[in-house]
């Protein structure tokens, strides 16, 4: 028997009973629309921290002292080693696959100007911070070496600091705020970043530079850590490898043998963050499935009432000299258009899904091909598992006793 | 044109119903030439339809022999049989079994979609041709439901001849008409028999039998007659000459 009569017998017989045969799809339609709607949600998330990661610079190398915890010992706070400026400057002139090094502290400040304060976070840093972290001056200039080497008192503010301090709307340029005795005097405005993946407001932060925050805030020698940016990302391991290298000749800064600092770069993170929200699109996909598998079951279900309800039927197409084969593919191909069918519309739907999550929630997803060829091959899968059993049930029907059936 | 379409020898069926042992043929002889047309008639149960449907390839018998157009029959497998059933065998059933919903011409088409090999036009071709032979040339695109007991018959009669079969069995096809369209149901029977076509029409009504050839009468699973009927009548003329036969 041809595939064209197959195909329209089939669509004959799911045309008999248009509702049930919509019913029955329901199942199959809602499980490959959560799948497809579900990995797209996953896949944009993913590729959402991904670009925020990279958006903080893709190359980025944070340089810290190890952590507090080392060889399942948790060590006294004495016994973690201080950076100094001088590993930042080592870096600087030694490391072949860096571009740029920046000193980094950070401290929590109330930040006062005029009858205005905002709590915010300080950062002292050098201007190669900007290159590492891909910040853009908007306004006005950004601090220099040589602001650096007088500890100058002057400082870059991020937007949200701005309309805080001054909500009026003149330009902050050239005033002045206050950190606790300190003044500082604005040379520039950070561009606007947006909130990163944590929820954190990148633009609440005032950059200085570092040996400002070093000799005239916290009276410390040592920085918080160091930043750094590979010369490209896929240099980057090399990068990480190179800066173990030349800080280990350091004997500061090995501890009981091994490097008492860590060189974490940007790579590692995404690759972190990526697993986790792979694990969590798995487990979504998972419930999406079961919700495949119980239309699947609604499939079988419903052409086992179509075989009993059409015995006579196949009695007949026996007597005329249809061969259990015959009747098998019938039904087999009946299961697989259902399946089929509803993945068709599942997909239609699951789409439709995914635009709206976009569109009225604002979530990320981003849709694969992957995951639409996914559901269909799925679907076909279905199809013919669970239409088998009916299928043969059909096929070893007796054809005297098929067309007695009432 | 002596030649032997049917030859039946001893020809047995068992039903095994629990434990007890129900034999509904008891050995049964015939041969039937082709051309013929033969009614098989007998009281219920003596056994009429499960002859029928073995020497229509639906069943097979538990021992003896058959030979249908040539081909041993008896020990064929289930595909086998469906091939027979295909190639050499029109089916006329009581209730007519036809698809609801489906037109008469799709209907009449149904045995070519298992023929293998046959374009959608030949087939449309062949099923429009059998329904003209039936005189339904005008009722192609009537589903059942649009049509009355004896043109769906006359479709279903379409449907066993679709597939030029070498015999053509009925199992009481006027069983559910009136005696007027049984008639006419008889004329068109006898019709095809003079174009050639060997039927062979299992019934309870002797006035229906009398349009046959031959009269094979079963009994309790046995054969105990086969007489040629002296004189056979002409259902074409009777309806012509009586119109108001009731
Ligand atoms: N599948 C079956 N299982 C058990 N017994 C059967 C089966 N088919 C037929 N029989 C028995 O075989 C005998 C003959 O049945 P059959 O249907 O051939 O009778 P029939 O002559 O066609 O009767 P009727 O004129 O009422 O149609 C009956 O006694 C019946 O009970
Ligand atoms: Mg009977």
């Amino acid at each position: 028997m041809a595939m064209g009569n197959l195909v329209r017998t089939a669509l004959k017989a799911m045309g008999r009973n248009v509702m049930r045969t919509l019913l029955t799809m329901l199942g199959i339609i809602i499980g490959v629309a959560s799948v497809i709607s579900m990995l797209a949600l996953g896949l944009g998330s993913q590729l959402q921290i991904q670009s925020q990661i990279s958006e903080m610079g893709s190359n980025m190398l944070t340089i810290m002292p190890a952590g507090g915890r080392r060889g399942g010992v948790r060590m006294e706070a004495s016994a973690t080693v201080l950076l100094s400026s001088d590993d930042a400057v080592l870096l600087e002139e030694e490391a072949h696959y860096l571009s740029d090094v920046s000193p980094f502290l950070s401290t929590g400040g109330q930040v006062v100007s005029g009858p205005n304060n905002w709590p915010t976070q300080l950062q002292g840093v050098a201007p190669a911070y900007l290159n590492i972290r891909k910040l853009q001056i908007k306004e006005g200039v950004a601090f220099t070496v040589l602001d650096i080497k007088q500890s100058a008192k002057v400082c870059l503010v991020g937007q949200t600091v701005v309309e805080n301090l001054f909500p009026d709307g003149r330009s902050a340029i050239g005033q002045i705020l206050r950190v606790g005795a300190v003044p500082l005097r604005i040379i520039g405005v950070l561009e606007q970043k947006g909130s990163n993946t944590f929820g954190q407001d990148q633009d609440d932060v005032v950059l200085l530079p570092y040996s400002t925050m070093q000799k005239r805030m916290l009276a410390v020698s040592h920085v918080h850590s160091i930043y750094a940016s590979a010369v490209s990302e896929n240099l980057s391991d090399k990068a990480v490898e190179e800066v173990e290298m030349l800080l280990s000749a350091n004997s500061r800064l090995i501890s009981n043998g091994e490097p008492a600092f860590e060189v974490r770069s940007q790579k590692e993170l995404i690759a972190m963050f990526s697993s986790t929200s792979e694990m969590m699109t798995l487990l979504l996909a998972a419930v999406a499935g079961i919700s495949l598998l119980v239309g699947g079951i609604g499939i079988m279900n419903v052409m086992f009432m179509s075989v009993t309800e059409r015995t006579r039927e196949i009695g007949l197409r026996m007597a005329v000299g249809g061969r259990s084969l015959h009747i098998m593919l019938q039904f087999l191909m009946e299961a697989l258009m259902v399946s089929f069918g509803g993945g068709l519309l599942g997909v239609i739907l699951g789409l439709g899904a995914s635009a709206a999550l976009d569109r009225i929630l604002g979530w990320p997803v981003s849709v694969s091909e992957t995951s639409v060829l996914l559901s269909f091959g799925v679907c076909t899968v279905i199809g013919v598992f669970f239409g088998w059993y009916p299928a043969r049930k059909a096929a070893a029907l007796d054809p005297i006793a098929a067309l007695r059936y009432e | 044109m002596d030649k032997w379409i049917i030859e039946v020898s001893d020809l047995k069926r068992f039903f095994d119903v629990g434990a007890t042992r129900v034999e509904a043929l008891k050995g049964v002889s015939f041969s039937i030439k082709e051309g013929d047309f033969v009614s098989i008639m007998g009281s219920s149960g003596s056994g009429k339809s499960t002859l029928l449907n073995i020497l229509g390839a639906l069943d097979r018998p538990s021992a003896g022999r058959y030979v249908l157009d040539g081909t041993e029959v008896g020990g064929l497998n289930k595909n086998q049989l469906a091939g027979v059933r295909s190639r050499k065998i029109g089916f006329v059933f009581q209730s007519f079994n036809l698809l609801p919903r489906t037109s008469a011409l799709e209907n009449v088409e149904l045995p070519l979609i298992y023929h293998g090999g046959m374009s959608a036009r030949e087939r449309r071709h062949r099923a429009e041709f059998a329904l003209e032979q039936v005189g339904l040339s005008d009722r192609l695109n009537h589903t059942p439901a649009q049509l009355s007991g004896g043109q769906q018959q006359r479709v279903a009669i379409a449907r066993a001849l679709v597939n030029h079969p070498v015999l053509l069995l009925a199992d009481e096809a006027t069983g559910n008409l009136d005696t007027r369209t049984s008639y006419e149901i008889m004329a068109l029977f006898q019709d095809l028999n003079a174009q050639g076509k060997t039927i062979v029409f299992v019934t309870h009504e002797s006035d229906v039998a009398a349009f046959t050839q031959r009269i094979f009468r079963l009994k309790d699973g046995r054969l105990v007659a086969n007489e040629k009927v002296s004189i056979v009548q002409d259902a074409a003329g009777l309806l012509k000459a009586n119109i108001e036969i009731s």
